[in-house]
């Protein structure tokens, strides 16, 4: 009688655990299922951009859709380079990009030193009032960065694209932080050795903070590759003119409105091709720097 | 430690930091105050010798102007309907993410993409799937006849194609657009701080919930919820901040003309009009327009952090 009692429980505990098995694989089921449409939700417009860019005039127009190109359009990207110019806007993004990053790592390196290893008078003070800065909206600095861009007559010049938004305060921030981290006895260490700053800066820090940098260095390109507003501004010509402003309306025919999509989705794809390749190989970077700062670009 | 040497050589050091951020930094935010007080400040006419009289005629002028009445409902919509939206999606994708085992890291990956993209450029992809294919003039005949890949996904599920964004599309169709671009784009940033922060809870409270035999529901409203305040609230405070300087998103699917052909401006938002302002030489009334701006953005972030204090667990 005991027996039979214990046997029963056990197979209740059985059917229970059973149960429970199902639900969990159904749930798992329809996890994953949630999970790939979100998933296509999040690629379906950069596959709608490559499959559109292949497609001739013709077929683009097609009532019922076709989902692959029936003949492949290379010549779309030569079209699209051409039309759109990207080799001057390339060249102009990948320069603004270079320089303006190359400087303003020295600067923040520099500045970050200073702010995490010397001392110096109203140290905390100055640090603060720039931390204050941040919270500013950037339209704030544009309208009079223009006039005083005009002022000093650097209207569609390479100067205009670079130097007003060199130094970020918070970039500064991000590396001073990361410096404090290196234990001062380090830097005494060295001192006493007879190492100057700058060495001690170039030979010990930077190697241990470079993480930090490279998130920089991958940010500020970015930041140039997308930048819109300012590059429009102060330089708008077509000599200085930077990858987003030249693709809005390079494709649509000023006389009958028309735009040749093919191309211009040919043109975004190329602009996305660099930015998708640095994901692919520098995702770390990016997702760290990311979550830290919440700003794009 | 302190000696002269060490600070002179602390100054150098930041040298060119200081004198950059003075001219491109601190000297902005005091300039662009005084301007939005001098009336009707025109750079034109200030370098051809103009003087300008102090008052609130910027302010008055902009807050009169009926654009901006129509900036200031888009971008206040926008951020009304996209923050929710955004933030509920990316907490339900990041839990469910979090949940699972094979292909998370692949998963996560592809829902990070969208974060590196140039905004006008997948602007202009979004613009393509919305679009009607082929000229379109109002006539129905022709929407049938060639509608776009939304349209086609619309019209296969047994639906009525809508007009989303062409010549004579209504003020809704173009917020839906655009709402569900802002949100593809909001949502990487806000799910990798979410999943950051449910990685980061300790599993014992979950352990508890199970032997108390919680429900799922409750375990999300009284467990996930209360532990990721603080990130919750992070993503909804600069959820708004970004959403009040929205402007390049409609750019990549309007252009410049902030609205569909034959309704200019009609989606132009706050940051669209100090754009506008600034190019049309009426300097004064941007200053004014970005100062309205910047109040409203520190009055949302100070009532996003009260209520966050009120309600957020640390």
């Amino acid at each position: 009688m005991a027996d039979n009692i214990v046997i029963m429980h056990n197979r209740n505990i059985k059917s229970v655990t059973n149960r429970q098995k199902a639900w969990g694989i159904v749930g798992m089921f329809f996890r994953y299922l949630f999970l790939i449409i979100v998933a296509i939700g999040v690629l379906f417009p950069f596959y709608w951009m490559i499959i559109s860019s292949l497609k001739s005039m013709e077929e683009y127009r097609l009532t019922i859709p076709t989902f692959w190109p029936q003949h492949a359009m290379w010549s779309n990207y030569a079209a699209a380079f051409s039309t759109g110019n990207l080799g001057t806007l390339f060249k102009n993004t990948v320069l603004v990009g270079i320089v303006s990053t190359i400087l303003s790592l020295v600067i923040t390196v520099l500045s970050a030193f200073a702010f995490a290893r010397l001392e110096f008078k109203g140290k905390n003070l100055l640090f603060g009032a720039l931390l204050a800065t941040m919270m500013i909206p950037g339209e704030m600095f544009t309208i009079t960065n223009y006039i005083t861009v005009v002022k000093f007559g650097w209207l569609n010049t390479y100067t205009a694209l670079i130097v007003p938004f060199l130094v970020s305060v918070f970039y500064i921030y991000l590396l001073r932080q990361n410096f404090m981290q290196i234990p001062n006895e380090l830097y005494l260490a060295a001192k006493v050795d007879g190492t100057s700053d700058l060495k001690y800066l170039w030979k010990v820090m930077i190697p241990l903070a470079l993480p930090t940098l490279i998130s920089i260095t991958i940010l500020k390109m970015m930041g140039a590759w997308n930048s819109y507003v300012w590059p429009r501004l102060v330089a708008n010509d077509e000599v200085h003119q930077l990858v987003s402003n030249g693709l809005r309306s390079a494709f649509t025919d000023a006389g009958t409105n028309e735009t040749n999509y093919p191309q211009q989705m040919a043109a975004v794809a190329l602009v996305s091709l660099p930015l998708f390749l640095v994901f692919v190989f520098l995702r770390k970077y990016i997702m760290k720097g990311v979550s830290r700062s919440g700003i794009k670009g | 430690m302190v000696d002269s040497k060490h600070q002179w050589k602390a100054w150098l050091y930041l040298a060119p930091a200081l004198i950059l951020l003075a001219i491109f930094t601190v000297w902005p935010i005091i300039n662009t105050i005084r301007l939005a007080f001098l009336e009707g400040y025109s750079l034109q006419r200030a370098l051809g010798g103009a003087t300008f009289s102090v008052g609130f005629g910027n302010f008055e002028k902009v807050v009169q102007y009926q654009g901006f009445l129509t900036c200031l409902k888009n971008t206040v919509l926008l951020c009304v309907l996209t923050v929710p939206i955004s933030t509920i999606l990316a907490l339900l994708i990041a839990v469910v993410l979090n949940s699972i085992g094979p292909l998370k890291r692949l998963l996560q990956t592809i829902y990070f993409l969208p974060y590196v993209t140039n905004s006008i450029a997948i602007g202009m992809v979004f613009a393509t799937m919305f679009n009607m294919i082929g000229s379109f003039y109002g006539t129905e005949n022709e929407i049938i006849e060639t509608a776009g890949i939304i349209n086609n996904i619309i019209m296969a599920f047994g639906g009525k194609p809508v007009n989303w964004i062409n010549f004579g599309s209504s003020y809704w169709a173009n917020m839906t657009v655009m709402v569900i671009y802002i949100v593809w784009n909001a949502l990487p940033f806000k799910i990798l701080i979410l999943l950051g922060g449910l990685q980061s809870v300790n599993k014992q409270y979950y352990d508890a919930a199970k032997v108390d035999g919680t429900s799922k529901f409750r375990t999300m409203t009284r467990i996930t919820v209360p532990l990721l305040s603080p990130m919750i609230a992070y993503v909804v405070i600069t959820g708004f901040i970004g959403g009040f300087k929205e402007y390049t998103s409609i750019v990549g699917i309007f252009g410049d003309n902030m609205g569909p052909a034959g309704a200019k401006n009609s989606l132009n938002t706050m940051v669209g009009f100090i754009y506008q302002s600034l190019e049309g030489s009426h300097q004064g009334r941007a200053s004014a327009a970005a100062l309205i701006l910047f109040a409203i953005i520190l009055a949302v972030t100070i009532i996003n952090l009260y209520v966050s204090k009120k309600k957020v667990h640390y």
